[in-house]
């Protein structure tokens, strides 16, 4: 017997034994629930998933490969799927992921014609219907579903997204003060993730992506405009207004349902045209 | 905003310029691949180099570009994606703004909560500084939550008293709604932008350069993007890698949390401290495993049994629902194996806040909220979340002294420093959450030691002085280690041998021990860690090439669970998160003592040094052990 069966064999064997069992009570149930999907020996439910390949070791063009698996056997969000691909049939596949519970945004891709994150979005168990996977569309390809976020990162950085002030905080070694309805303000922008599922759903962005700033970078453009403790409101969005860094905004409004999140940035775009029209020039 | 792709693709070609000239270090081995795989080497000098980028690293590499150090923040994930951003409830200070408090209330209760095992020192220091950390970051931007006055708004949150546990409930924890971590980090990235720090993203660190005088010259990393590798020499590195929770089968930790800072300190020969005790946080989504905020029973949530009982009642009669993490998490195991348990395998327990007013849930935990309707198929205002106790946080990790500096025992000192390395946040063990860490300590523990780090590190060096060389054949033995993975063609996948160790980490580490499951535990990880020589990587590319990424982060991982394993099976007693049911009570006498654990080519080997009972000054005065009892 191979070192690793024997192996295998100890951890099930352990397993079966009832004066360990109650001790591992709730440090297996996570596992015997997984595994109770399985257990109750629902029939394979086998599931196509087209995934984007392209290695830049080999170029060429991209292709979209075929893989089949057992949904009936796996997690119920495309991350998990894509996962047991990674750990099951082909482990050159490439993407990025880390928390797998929609705050990090790591995982943002296209799937099944939309763009969200992998982690978030549930599998579509239909059998007869095949779920295509791609990277955000419009982004240069480092490879697989790895894309190249330099450009959308350094316009996230040109909107000067930290807090900026004329005068210390009232009381020194104090916060500034703000009232929970300006706090509120704040609310439907801050939660942004930075994953790029909006601005890469948005046509105008994928026309000018180095002009238009994108729904992204404007919403958190918004966020400190909006911030009652900041004062360069003023400076912020003259900086902003210009032709093709905010005006390219057409409100297609797929920035809005694009966003895993929930959040709105059309709107918040809607508004930072209003404060434009308002603001003293 | 002239092109910025082109520029970005320019940058590109101006690396690969670089690669050209730069010097080459041939792998060794394989002499048929000798060609093909030299790999090039490309050199640079900073001030301090921080690996990591999540709160900690962000801090350091913040602190340092302020004291005007040339400072480069290595990091493997783009530093908004770091395991930060999934930290909810908030940030403890004893900011005064709910109820009078005292930052001495709240290292009594800090001390208390690490079972007398955190070390006084550092837990003075980190309390003391809390209340200036937090207004630091609200000065900074943070959105905290406020209150009617406008102030930072602070919840009730576990383990957390007033007057020295004899004034009640604490209202201590700042936050913003549910998603403190993610406020806090995106906040950070914000004031590294602004001080303009050079952040080399997707580079993952594999070791540290260490010369023969034993002291840390920098790191060796590899580059994501373009599969290059990079020595970063620095006369100060500050590790903020995170901790390992991956090492466990379920885990609230991101798929990237695999210690992988602390590894490249063992593999240098340095001890790792403290590794047996590993939080298991009480509300875990039964199956997914992500976290539900304690904030959540901070705003009156409450954990019910299948007889609807709320049996926190029973365990911790003052604090509750609110006792500190192992309490609760030990209490649900409890009711669990009594057959308590809610569900059809009767394996969870309930979280109820469907008491709570909808509007205290869409204003205080909107995020959890959603996490509950996306992966639990519940509606929190109506139904009870499946919650379990899940592998959340290592106390443990790289030991350092207050200020963040790396210390090992040397010549029977044991608070030798390490010249040249300094750790911050999970990654690092100073000690401030001894055997068990209390909810929102993380989150001032990454911030204060971040900061710490940078202003030791301006204590004593200078920006621009002069380093010293790097040995000729620095790293070389890194890359032939890479090589050697890269073209691994044993008959296991990393992904075989990962959920082998996580299935031993998960069965023989759990929330109750025993003498039989660790000894069985220690014999299993050594196996599964010899399984690691028949691994085989599929991808022998470089670019981007995550097979090869997993495998390394898969080594880490083994690393740290077998170095967990033999120091839980060789601590006899109970103590925080180390639940023995052969030694049901806490032996001060022979055990009050840090576990280092050494990495010596593949075994383990256990030392102990002793815990920092003493203050900083006479601010405050040592708290002497007692009886835990909530």
């Amino acid at each position: 017997m191979s070192a690793c069966s024997k192996l295998s064999a100890l951890v099930r064997r352990t397993a079966r034994n009832p004066n360990l069992s109650f001790i591992r009570a709730t440090s297996t149930a996570a596992e015997s629930q997984s595994k109770s999907s399985t257990a109750s020996r629902k029939p394979p439910n086998l599931k196509k998933f087209n995934i984007y390949r392209w290695d830049p070791n080999i170029g060429g063009k991209p292709e979209m490969k075929t893989y089949t698996i057992d949904t009936n056997d796996c997690g119920p969000m495309v991350l998990d799927a894509l996962i047991k691909i990674k750990n099951e049939m082909d482990s050159t596949l490439t993407f990025r992921r880390s928390c797998r519970e929609g705050i990090c945004g790591s995982c943002a891709m296209n799937i099944d014609g939309c763009n969200g994150l992998a982690c978030l979005t549930k599998i579509d168990t239909n059998p007869s219907k095949d779920t295509p996977i791609t990277p955000l569309p419009h982004m240069l390809v480092v490879k697989d579903l790895v894309v190249d976020m330099t450009n959308f990162y350094a316009q996230y950085k040109s909107v000067e997204p930290w807090l900026k002030t004329k005068s210390p905080p009232p009381q020194a070694g104090k916060e500034y003060y703000q009232s929970k309805e300006d706090r509120a303000k704040l609310d439907n922008m801050y939660e942004c993730i930075l994953c790029a599922c909006c601005s890469t759903s948005c046509p105008s962005y994928w026309w000018n992506p180095e002009l238009y700033l994108g729904p992204a970078a404007l919403l958190h453009a918004h966020r400190w405009i909006a911030d009652s403790r900041d004062e360069f409101t003023n400076e912020r969005l003259a900086a902003i207004d210009d032709e093709f860094k905010l005006y390219r905004c057409h409100t297609i409004m797929n920035c809005a349902r694009a966003c895993p999140k929930g959040l709105n940035p059309g709107k918040q775009i809607a508004r930072i045209k209003q404060l434009e029209v308002a603001r003293p020039k | 905003m002239l092109s910025l792709r082109s520029r970005s693709r320019q940058l590109w070609s101006v690396s690969k310029l670089a690669l050209a000239s730069s010097t080459h270090l041939r792998k060794v081995g394989d002499p048929k691949r000798s060609m093909s795989t030299a790999y090039p080497v490309v050199d640079h000098t900073y001030d301090a180099v921080v690996v990591g980028a999540g709160g900690a690293g962000l801090r350091a590499a913040i602190g340092l570009s302020e004291h005007g150090f040339n400072t480069a923040c290595i990091t493997k994930l783009f530093p908004t994606r770091s395991h930060t951003v999934a930290a909810q409830g908030g940030i403890n200070a004893a900011l005064g703004n709910m109820t009078e408090d005292d930052w001495r209330w709240h290292m009594y209760d800090t001390v208390k909560g690490s079972d007398w095992l955190g070390d006084q020192d550092s837990i003075q220091y980190m309390c003391r500084e809390a209340p200036k950390a937090v207004i630091e970051l609200e000065n900074y931007g943070l959105p905290f939550s406020r209150t009617e006055q406008g102030k930072i708004y602070q919840r009730a949150f576990g383990g957390q008293s007033l007057n020295y546990g004899k004034g009640g409930q604490a209202y201590r924890c700042a936050c913003a709604a549910d998603r403190t971590g993610h406020a806090l980090l995106h906040t950070l990235y914000g004031q590294a932008l602004k001080h303009n720090t050079q952040f080399f993203v997707e580079y993952f660190a594999l070791d540290l350069l260490m010369n023969d005088a034993g002291e840390c010259q920098g790191v060796i990393a590899l580059n994501l993007d373009d599969g290059s590798l990079h020595r970063f020499r620095a006369k100060s590195t500050v590790l903020a890698t995170g901790g390992y929770g991956r090492a466990y089968f379920s885990a609230t930790s991101a798929h990237t949390c695999t210690g992988d800072g602390n590894a490249m300190a063992a593999r240098a020969g340095l001890p790792l401290e403290d590794l047996e005790f590993v939080q298991f946080h009480p509300t875990g989504i039964y199956g997914a495993g992500c976290l539900i905020t304690e904030g959540s029973r901070g705003e009156g949530g409450i954990l019910r049994n299948s007889e609807g009982e709320r049996f926190m009642e029973r365990y911790a009669p003052t604090a509750k629902d609110l006792a500190s993490r192992d309490v609760v998490s030990r209490s649900m195991t409890m009711e669990i194996r009594e057959g308590r348990g809610v569900g059809p395998l009767k394996d969870h327990i309930y979280l109820h806040l469907n008491h709570l007013p909808p509007e205290v849930l869409k204003e205080r935990l909107p995020g959890i909220s959603e996490t509950a309707a996306i992966f639990a198929g519940v509606n929190v205002t109506k139904e009870p979340i499946p919650v379990l106790p899940t592998v959340h946080y290592n106390m443990g990790g790289i030991p350092t002294n207050t200020y963040g500096q790396v210390v090992h025992i040397k010549d029977g000192d044991p608070d030798a420093v390490v010249p040249g390395l300094f750790a911050a946040g999970e990654a690092a063990c100073a000690s401030v959450h001894g055997a068990n860490r209390l909810g929102a300590n993380s989150l001032l523990d990454i911030v204060v030691f971040g900061r710490a780090c940078a202003n030791k590190i301006a204590e004593i060096q200078k920006p621009g002085e002069p380093q010293k060389e790097l040995p000729k054949n620095a790293g070389e033995k890194t890359v032939s280690w890479l090589n050697k993975l890269r073209y691994a063609d044993g008959d296991l996948p990393t992904s075989k041998i990962r959920l082998d160790m996580q299935r031993v980490m998960q069965n023989n580490a759990a929330v109750f021990r025993t003498e039989e499951t660790l000894k069985e535990g220690c014999q299993l990880i050594n196996e599964t860690w010899k399984t690691f020589e028949r691994v085989k990587v599929q991808d022998r590319s470089l670019i981007w090439n995550s097979d090869l990424i997993e495998t390394i982060e898969l080594e880490n991982l083994l690393i740290n669970a077998c170095i967990t394993m033999h120091s839980a099976e060789a601590r006899k007693e109970s103590r925080g998160a180390h639940a023995r049911e052969d030694y049901k009570t806490r032996d001060d006498k022979n055990w009050m003592k840090h576990t280092v654990g050494y990495w010596d080519n593949g075994k383990v080997r256990l030392d102990y040094r002793p815990v920092h009972m003493n203050t900083l000054d006479n601010e405050v005065e040592s708290f002497p052990p007692k009886a835990r009892v909530y």
